[in-house]
């Protein structure tokens, strides 16, 4: 039996309103609230990053993982989009920061929004192999989108790590199933700063196409319908996609909820979904079955259904709750702030 | 900040590790080779507590010219809660709310980027803490 010993989630302080975007480009703001179905985004200080997001997150999962001491971890995978360097691996920062080196494996992943979770399936495999005897999966971004362009509205920052075991399970992962095609829906070439995708073609045959495949593989194959789950998890590049993908599927509002951050939050690309995985497990109870589908465009999703254990009781509150980093002691920023964080005003070096 | 300087400095930088005098206990961050009380010279490792609270500061409005984007800023001492006590950037924090006896935390930030195509330095920094 192998699944989640640890998780944590970090999420930056700073947001910026739907308005205050509108405002600056003269895009009509109630349309994009409602079209996106958010209002506010995360916005990571200038001395935030992946690998800060992922260090703060990672020690919040081995707060919750109790007795495992740092240097049993034997991989860490880092799936982002934004990894701070080109050539060095964010996990080699991330695990030197928790006392995890020398005796670790280490790679980063990258694929659009689901390299988090491709980090947690191979953390799981490797697990259950008995290659490692923990391992560590990080999904993180501080995403950005075109100024001006529709992305701009939800790409946010976020980061969320799971320590994967086989003993001392707080959740155990029943199984997984992975779903991909060759889809150019989204994708950024090399040197460039922004990200390009395919407008309306990102809905249909790409996000609904890889995610109802993949979340009706994963049913099919443990044998469950969604009302054998007490929660699902999507991912979440608006509000909108996952609550419609949800009713697509035949699972109910109350499901996809306390997963569901979106539309407080953004999207976190790579920490979408991980991340509402940690703010689920925040609520639920032993014996309690949570189907989660990631979404990476490119295209694909992986998929995992996860068993909580009892032991979530006693770990819960071992580390900060995402929904209080989500909603408690957050500081708005207008866009001047933003642009100065985000490096997106040019200076003379 | 040169490479390898900062790699000589990560035990403390990254992970907080002081050294306690095997002889009067004293805690030393960062470590060093003779105890400043007893001069005993072996020390075993501690990792610092992340939280404690501000008992001095000074705001930086004119910076140094790789902190300049980062102006105004604070540049604290806290003593976190097993009394040692340890310099960092406030960060996080509005200049004119920080406050001496204030709660922080100690949390992982990017501290220096050596421009475009330099290493990137990371440590500490203290923000406020709320939970
Ligand atoms: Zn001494």
């Amino acid at each position: 039996m192998v699944g989640i010993v640890g998780y944590g989630a970090h999420i930056p302080r700073h947001r910026i309103k739907v308005e205050e975007i509108a405002k600056v480009w003269g895009a009509d703001a109630p349309s994009y609230k409602k079209g996106l179905m958010l209002t506010q985004k995360s916005v990571p200080s200038p001395d935030t990053d992946t690998i800060t997001l992922s260090v703060t997150a990672a020690r919040n999962a081995l707060l919750r993982a109790g007795k495992v001491n740092p240097v049993e971890i034997g991989a860490i995978y880092i799936g982002s989009e934004s990894h701070p360097y080109a050539v060095k691996p964010s996990g080699t920062v991330v695990a030197e920061a928790i006392g995890a080196t020398p005796e670790i494996h280490c790679a980063d992943f990258e694929f659009a929004c689901k390299a988090g979770s491709e980090a947690m399936f191979v953390c799981l495999g490797l697990v259950k192999s008995g290659y490692v005897k923990y391992a560590l999966a990080i999904g993180a971004d501080t995403s950005q989108g075109a100024p001006g362009d529709a992305l701009e509205y939800s790409a946010s920052a976020g980061a969320a790590a799971f320590i994967m075991g086989s003993d001392n399970l707080l959740a155990e992962a029943v199984d997984t199933y992975a779903y991909m095609t060759d889809t150019p829906d989204f994708w950024r070439r090399e040197y460039q700063f922004y990200p390009q995708h395919g407008g309306r073609f990102t809905g249909e045959p790409a996000y609904f196409k890889h995610v109802t495949g993949c979340a009706e593989g994963m049913m099919k194959k443990v044998g469950m319908k969604p009302s054998d789950f007490n929660y699902v998890v999507f991912h979440q590049p608006n509000g909108k996609f996952p609550m419609r993908v949800g009713k697509m599927l035949g699972f109910k509002k109350e499901q996809i909820e306390p997963g569901w951050l979106t539309p407080r939050l953004g999207n976190t690309y790579s920490g979408s979904s991980p991340i509402g995985l940690t703010a689920t497990l925040d609520i639920a109870k032993p014996g309690d079955m949570i189907l989660m589908v990631s979404y990476g465009s490119g295209a694909g999703s992986d998929g995992f259904v996860w068993k909580v254990t009892d032991r979530i009781n006693e770990v819960r509150d071992k580390a900060v709750r995402t929904t209080k980093l989500l909603d408690e002691n957050i500081t708005f920023v207008d866009y001047g702030t933003y642009a100065k964080f985000r490096h997106k005003i040019r200076k003379n070096d | 900040m040169f490479p390898a300087r900062a790699h000589r400095e990560y035990p403390h930088r990254y992970r907080l590790e002081a050294g306690q005098c095997k002889k009067c206990g004293k805690v030393v961050f960062p470590r060093r080779l003779i105890c400043p009380v007893c001069g005993h010279r072996e020390f075993g490792k501690v990792i610092l507590p992340d939280t404690g609270k501000l008992v001095s500061y000074s705001v930086i409005r004119v910076a140094p010219s790789q902190f300049t984007d980062e102006a105004p800023y604070a540049i604290g001492i806290a003593e976190l809660t097993n009394g040692v006590k340890l310099m960092a950037q406030v960060a996080d924090c509005d200049v004119d709310n920080i406050k001496v006896g204030m709660d922080i935390r100690i949390e992982f930030r990017r501290i220096q980027t050596d421009g475009h195509h330099g290493v990137l330095s990371y440590g500490y920094k203290f923000v406020p803490k709320w939970y």
